[in-house]
This record gives C-alpha cells, sequence and structure tokens, in this order.
C-alpha cells in the first residue's frame, strides 16, 4: 500500500463512525509539515489599550525594569505590545479558566485565584482608578507625568495594597502589570516583548537552540554564543 | 437520550500511559479495543514540532496542553470546617488531557519504591511501636509487594528505554548506583544522563557527608533505544523543555513515543478524541458495568458498551467517575466509613537554595530527570526514633530548566522589580543551585476526596473537592530534610544558602507537584480500600482502575515508575480475568 492510498483509507475511516467524535485508527493521523504555530506580533498600534492606558504601562512597565546599563527597559523590550496582544487573546478573557460562580467575597489565600474580573477588566477598570487617583493626588497629573521617584512611591503603595484606588484593589493592578511585564520581558520574542532577546541576554539564556550537550560536556564554563528565538535571531536577516 | 453504538470488548477510559499499554496489549490478542480521551489527538510532529515546542510562555506559562479549568477543575478547602472553592488556575498542580496524558509533560523521573514503602505500617509498628505512627492516620500496607512488583517495573522500564545505574541487580550491589534499592532483575534499558556542574558538586559533597549519590533514573534517555513494542527513541539534547511541554526530540518517553505507534496498527483499535466519559453504566444490580457513556465536541451524547471497563484517566479523575457512577461506597470522613475518595495524599518539597560566589551552572542545560540524588533519608533508610516522625524523602540537586519566565531566582530579600532586582536577576541565574527534599505523605482521615456541594462542570455534574493540608508530621519531616539539604548545599561550597521550608497551609497557587495518589486505593479489605489488589473494583468486577489514585498513600519519589509497574500487574490479572470473568479476589 503506498503512503498516500494509507492516508486516504485512514480518512475514509474516519467518516465511516456516524459519532462525532474525532476517530483515530490504522494510521497516525499526520502529515509531514503540519504543525501548530503561533502567529508572530508585529508591532505598531494598540489593539485593546487606548492610546492613554498605553502611555500609563509604558511609564510603569519601565519603572518595574528599568532601562540601564544591563539593558532596556520594559518598554523598549516591546512589554507594553506584549500585554496589549495578550489581553486580546484568550488569556485577556480567562478563556481557559473555571469563571462560573458563585464568587466568595472571603476566600483562603491558599484558594487562589477567586475575582471574577478577567485581565482585560483588570486593566480597563484598573488603570481608570489609577487615573482617577493620580489627577487627584498629584494635583491632575497622570501616572506618566510623575516623576520617578513619585512613581516607585507608588507603585510600592500598590504592591503592599498601601494606596486605595477609588473602587479597585491596588495590589491586583500590580499584579497583574508586574506578572505580564516579567511575561513580556523573558517570552519569545514572537509574542512582541523581548526585543532583541533583551530578557533573555540579562540573565544569559541561550533561548530555543533545542540541543546543549556541547554545554552538558564543558561543566562550569561561560556559554558565549548568543540566544536564538523560535524564529531565529537578527543576525540571520530577514524573516519572512 | 444517548445513542447506542456497536459493543466492543473493551472500553478504555482516557488515553495516557495506563489506557496505552492497556489497549495495545488486549488489542494484539484480537480484542476490539475502544479508548475514548477527553482531549485532543497529539503526535509529536504535528503538537510538538521543534520549531514551536520550546515556548515557555505557550506552554508552561499559559498551559496549553493542560485540561483547561473551564472544562473540569477541583474545588479545594484545607479541612473539613472550610467552605471548598474551585481551583479557578491550575497552580499547585498541572493535570494533563488529550492523548498522552501527563505522560506528554512529565518531567520523566522513573522510580521504583522501596521494599518498606509496601508494608511501611507493619514496618514502622515493628521496628517502633504502633504508637510512633501519627495521629488519624489511614497508613495501610499495600497489597503487593515489591518483589510481586519487580517483574512489572522492569516492563515498564524496558517499553520506556529509562536511562539509570542499577544499585543492585539480584542482590549484588553495583557501584554508582542507589544502594538502599530493592533488588533489581537487570541493570537498566540506557545509561545514565551525564550530569552538569552543580552535581558534580552535590555528589562529591555528599559522598564526603557519608551519603550515597547517584544519578536519578531519566525518562529523558542517554542513547538512542528500541523498545520491545518496536518504537524508537533518539538520546537527550539537554534542551531544557520537558516539564509542562512534550518533547520534539523523542528523547522522552511517553505514551507518543513509546506505545501509540504499535497501537495504532493493531486492526481491532480506535481512539475516540475530544470525547468525554461521562459516567460508567451498570446494570439493573450494580454489580455489572454495561459500558459508558460519553459526550462529544457537538454535546451530543453516546453509549458505548463494552464487556470490560478500564479506567485510566488521570487519578483524580479516576475517583470522580466511580463517585458519578455510583461504584463503590463514598468516603464519609464523619463516620470514618467508605472508601472512593479515601486515602488521598500528596507530596511534600523542602531543601536549600544554594547561592556560589562564582560558578556556571548553565541551568538551561537540563532535562527533567538530571540529577543526582541520595536517599539515605528516604523511607526507613535511617533511625526515625529520635526524630518523632515517619516517612522520608529523596534529596536531590537538579536543574530542569532554565526558562526564564518561571525561573530569575534572586536572593531571599530581593525587591521584586526595579533597578536592585535587574542587578540581583543579573548576577544570580548562573551563581544558584538548589538541593531539595522531595518527600512522602502518609494518609489522614482528613485528606479526602467527595463531590462538591455547590461547583459544576459545564455538563451540570459535581466537580470534585479535595480536602487536604499536611500534617505535622509531614512537617517536621520536610522541615528536618530542609536541614539535611542544606548541609549538603554548605559543604558543595556555597557562599550563602536559604532554607525552604514547609510552612502555612498547603496553598492551591504555587506549583508544587502533581503528584497526586489515593482516592481510589488498592487492598486487601474491602472496608479499608475500592479495588482489590489487581486493581479490580470490589464492587463491580468488570471495572478495573489503574493510576496513582490506587496508592494507599505516597512515597518519597515521582509516581510514574510504580503506575507504570502496577499497569503490568494489572495487566496480568486482567487476561486472568478475561479467560474466567468474576472477582479475582474471594472474601
Amino acid at each position: 500500500m503506498t503512503r498516500r492510498s494509507l492516508l486516504a483509507s485512514a480518512a475514509l475511516l474516519i467518516t465511516t463512525v456516524g459519532a462525532h467524535a474525532r476517530v483515530v485508527t490504522k494510521v497516525l493521523p499526520w502529515r509531514p509539515n503540519e504543525a501548530y504555530p503561533v502567529p508572530p506580533i508585529s508591532p505598531g498600534g494598540y489593539l485593546f489599550f487606548t492610546s492613554g492606558e498605553a502611555a500609563v504601562v509604558d511609564a510603569i512597565v519601565d519603572r518595574l525594569i528599568p532601562a540601564d546599563d544591563l539593558g532596556p527597559g520594559g518598554k523598549d523590550a516591546g512589554v507594553t505590545v506584549f500585554i496589549d496582544r495578550q489581553l486580546t487573546g484568550p488569556y485577556g478573557g480567562h478563556d481557559w479558566l473555571y469563571m462560573q460562580g458563585p464568587f466568595s467575597l472571603t476566600p483562603l489565600p491558599s484558594q487562589g485565584l477567586q475575582s471574577p474580573l478577567t485581565p482585560r477588566q483588570q486593566y480597563r477598570l484598573g488603570l481608570a482608578a489609577l487615573a482617577s487617583y493620580c489627577n487627584a493626588t498629584f494635583g491632575g497629573r497622570g501616572f506618566a507625568q510623575l516623576n520617578p521617584d513619585e512613581q516607585d512611591k507608588l507603585l510600592t503603595g500598590m504592591e503592599k495594597s498601601e494606596v486605595k484606588l477609588p473602587g479597585f484593589d491596588s495590589r491586583m493592578l500590580f499584579n497583574a502589570v508586574h506578572t505580564n511585564t516579567m511575561e513580556g520581558y523573558f517570552a519569545d520574542p514572537i509574542y512582541g516583548g523581548n526585543r532583541d532577546m533583551a530578557g533573555w541576554k540579562l540573565v544569559g539564556f541561550p533561548g530555543v537552540r533545542y540541543d546543549f550537550r556541547d554545554v552538558i560536556d564543558k561543566p562550569n564554563q561561560t556559554y558565549a554564543l548568543p540566544p536564538v528565538a523560535m524564529q531565529g535571531r537578527p543576525a540571520w536577516g530577514e524573516q519572512n | 437520550m444517548a445513542r447506542r453504538l456497536p459493543r466492543k470488548d473493551v472500553v478504555i477510559v482516557g488515553l495516557g500511559w495506563t489506557g496505552s499499554i492497556l489497549a495495545y496489549e488486549l488489542a494484539r490478542t484480537g480484542l476490539e479495543v475502544v479508548a475514548i480521551e477527553r482531549g485532543p489527538w497529539r503526535d509529536t510532529a504535528t503538537d510538538f514540532n521543534i520549531g514551536t515546542a520550546p515556548d515557555e510562555l505557550r506552554y508552561a506559562v499559559r498551559h496549553d496542553v493542560f485540561l483547561r479549568p473551564k472544562q473540569e477543575t477541583l474545588t479545594m478547602r484545607n479541612n473539613p470546617s472550610q467552605t471548598a472553592l474551585p481551583i479557578r488556575k491550575w497552580g499547585s498542580f498541572l493535570p494533563g488531557n488529550g492523548v498522552g496524558g501527563a505522560g506528554v509533560h512529565w518531567n520523566g523521573q522513573t522510580w521504583r519504591f522501596l521494599p518498606n514503602d509496601f508494608r511501611i505500617r507493619s514496618h514502622m509498628i515493628e521496628r517502633y511501636g504502633e504508637g510512633f505512627l501519627p495521629e488519624a492516620n489511614h497508613i495501610q500496607d499495600w497489597p503487593v509487594s515489591y518483589d510481586e512488583l519487580e517483574p512489572y517495573y522492569d516492563k515498564f522500564e524496558y517499553l520506556a528505554g529509562i536511562s539509570g545505574k542499577a544499585g543492585n541487580i539480584k542482590g549484588d550491589m553495583q557501584p554508582g548506583g542507589n544502594p538502599f534499592e530493592g533488588a533489581r532483575s537487570r541493570e537498566y534499558p540506557t545509561p545514565p544522563l551525564k550530569q552538569g556542574y552543580a552535581q558534580e558538586l552535590f555528589t562529591k559533597a555528599a559522598t564526603g557527608l557519608g551519603l550515597h549519590p547517584f544519578p536519578r533514573p531519566s525518562a529523558n534517555i542517554s542513547a538512542a533505544y528500541t523498545n520491545p513494542y518496536g518504537c524508537s527513541m533518539a538520546p537527550c539534547t539537554y534542551c531544557g523543555f520537558c516539564e509542562r511541554f512534550g518533547c520534539a526530540n523523542y528523547s522522552k518517553a511517553s505514551p507518543q513515543t513509546c506505545v501509540l505507534p504499535a497501537l495504532i496498527r493493531e486492526p481491532t483499535f480506535e481512539a475516540r478524541t475530544d470525547s468525554e466519559v461521562t459516567k460508567v453504566n451498570l446494570s439493573g444490580d450494580g454489580k455489572t458495568a454495561t459500558g459508558v457513556t460519553y459526550v462529544d465536541l457537538n454535546g451530543e451524547e453516546w453509549e458505548q458498551p463494552a464487556d470490560l471497563v478500564l479506567l485510566c484517566a488521570y487519578g483524580l479523575f479516576n475517583v470522580r467517575l466511580l463517585l458519578l457512577s455510583n461504584i463503590g461506597k463514598p468516603y464519609d470522613p464523619g463516620r470514618n466509613e467508605g472508601v472512593v475518595g479515601r486515602n488521598y495524599a500528596y507530596q511534600t518539597g523542602s531543601g536549600s537554595t544554594a547561592f556560589f560566589e562564582d560558578a556556571k551552572f548553565n541551568p538551561f542545560a537540563a532535562a527533567g530527570s538530571l540529577g543526582a540524588a541520595a536517599d539515605d533519608y528516604n523511607s526507613d533508610n535511617f533511625d526515625h526514633a529520635p526524630h518523632g516522625f515517619v516517612g522520608g524523602a529523596s534529596i536531590t540537586c537538579a536543574h530542569t530548566n532554565g526558562r526564564p519566565i518561571l525561573y530569575h531566582p534572586t536572593p531571599r530579600g530581593t525587591p521584586t522589580w526595579g533597578s536592585k532586582w535587574k542587578k540581583a536577576v543579573n548576577e544570580t541565574y548562573q551563581r544558584v543551585t538548589n538541593v531539595g527534599a522531595q518527600g512522602s505523605v502518609m494518609s489522614y482521615r482528613n485528606n479526602f476526596l467527595d463531590l462538591d456541594p455547590t461547583y459544576k462542570d459545564p455538563l451540570g455534574r459535581p466537580l470534585m473537592r479535595m480536602t487536604f493540608d499536611y500534617q505535622d508530621n509531614e512537617r517536621k519531616m520536610a522541615n528536618w530534610m530542609a536541614e539535611r539539604c542544606d548541609e549538603v548545599a554548605k559543604a558543595m561550597g556555597a557562599k550563602a544558602t536559604q532554607l525552604n521550608r514547609l510552612v502555612g497551609p498547603w496553598s492551591v497557587v504555587p506549583y508544587q507537584t502533581t503528584h497526586n495518589t489515593g482516592g481510589a486505593v488498592f487492598g486487601n479489605d474491602p472496608n479499608t480500600s475500592v479495588l482489590n489488589r489487581y486493581l479490580q473494583s470490589w464492587d463491580v468486577s468488570n471495572v478495573f482502575v489503574m493510576g496513582a489514585s490506587a496508592f494507599p498513600q505516597n512515597a518519597g519519589y515521582n509516581p510514574t515508575g510504580t503506575v507504570g509497574a502496577l499497569t503490568y500487574w494489572s495487566l496480568d490479572a486482567i487476561q486472568k480475568y478475561l479467560r474466567s470473568p468474576g472477582p479475582l479476589v474471594q472474601l
């Protein structure tokens, strides 16, 4: 039997059983060169954030990971774009999580996530509450207009839940941005952050080379090759 | 109303390790076998392709290959006085989904439990007296011995090509292996993985302290290997994408690499994916299973009649299916009666983080099972009398990965953001390693599984409720182990160490381990077990239940090796059952 006729008979078997399940029998159901890649993110514009929100997120992520002699900050590493695109996908709606009620108002810390608010709602409501707070507290200046010391002090207060934003838990907003900033700074650049693999260079992660037998063979030695991402690396030329 | 499908000889619920092994072994004898799997079909070339597999965000953080809590989760509380709430997002443990199950995304540490673990209750009483056992414990001897299981451990290890170094072959001690292990009939199928710099330091330091380190057994294999089913694997490249990922290199033992290529050629086998079994159907007297009911992707309900029903889902979901199908008496902790859901247990984690002045550990050059371990403090390999706890832990120095979203360690007390954080991340990544203790958890009256009174899945069936906390015995054990780990970490030359103790209630938030055990325990007494010693239901003799749900309590090891051994052990009994159906153990 040729491969082609084998595939044809497998296709036939898939359709002969009436049940609406995927039925697999006789041959493994895959074809060469078939895989499930994620679509690469192109920077430019925002799909979820308003320009005002994006400016505040830029300012926050640049305090969480400031630009310094160790490398670019969160903003230049594309973290805001990363967050924006994540919020428009299944993560932003908690699409895969268990979101049925009732939602307890008094969960135990050991019971973890219990808020009905999706990440999209956390950003939209949280950033609006932060804007009102800054407007009232800093004489009409928004977060992005504060100086770095003021920004750090405010973020510290949010992290400790000492700052009371109107109608929104300041720590929830802080945690959302902090978690997503770490993701965006260290995730594969295909998602829009970690630009030029800045996060990987910061720690010395060589990326997805997928073969480190040479490293295992040379214990306690510096790894000298630059990082590689799923789409390669800029020095390899234009990516398709 | 469910539409009835043509009868099959065998229906298997869940197509992971246990389901695929049983499917292959039964289909090759000519039986008509159907496996029903609620997740998608998954295979290496398509789903774990080298161009898409090493994606930390997609797999490790967003949980692409795991069961989605939206489809099914559990509710959780620490003790019966609290109100359980749903685990809305996985944290502490990560149940698999789809063909291959947790066998896709495991790290690959493949242990045998120690001979004493199988008779831990009798052994502890003989050595220390009954009063030494913790309060309200349900510790039970296993209904099989190590010697009985040995040939089946061997079978699973040779199926999976496990890399390791024997410590005891038929009673002859082997240099470089684990001197505490039970006698094995032959050497591992493939030699141990190469070890990294941290393991080199650990091995030297542990030996200096009088311990007996060895390379831990690994399903990320060191050399090309073809298993008895004719399936071939390739050597591990230490890429550092094992746990939470499918392996693109065909180097990690999984149903995909070790069983499915052979299974799929069996003409009497078929898999139906994206189909969730909702219950096992019983005859009018409740003593015989007539098949299962499942719901497909379109929400349509089907009845699959079968002579034999094998529950091969993840252990927790086997327990839930038993509860939803009214097979066996549900456990009632108030009266301390009933069996289904009884003896749920887990695993402790503790240890010491070791910071070095100048080292290049290259944590990214890693494998899920790469590591050196010592079993001197496991099980009853040491005198427990001065310590006041039972159980033990395997002590390990390992690097399973250096993936930076989840692994960018800093010393305790470092800010979580800002310039100081950035500097600490930059300075620490290469200079930190860990000595960890993975410990046993005994079974107790108030650690159990039952159905939740409030929360339901999308099909309207109650979620399972997990009531669990670490008890004093486990805390004492884990914290004593943390100090032992710290001794080794200091002897390795760390300039600073940080103890990781077991403090506070068990929480669903940080990842700990997907080693959930018990709830459908096997034993010799139907008052304290759901299954007889062959993993056959005491109540419904044509139902067999695989998985770690059968463990009476958990040992200080990863469970998969023992799950695999029990599967082959039960297979022999199932074949006996097929020749002469009925209970394999008469009371």
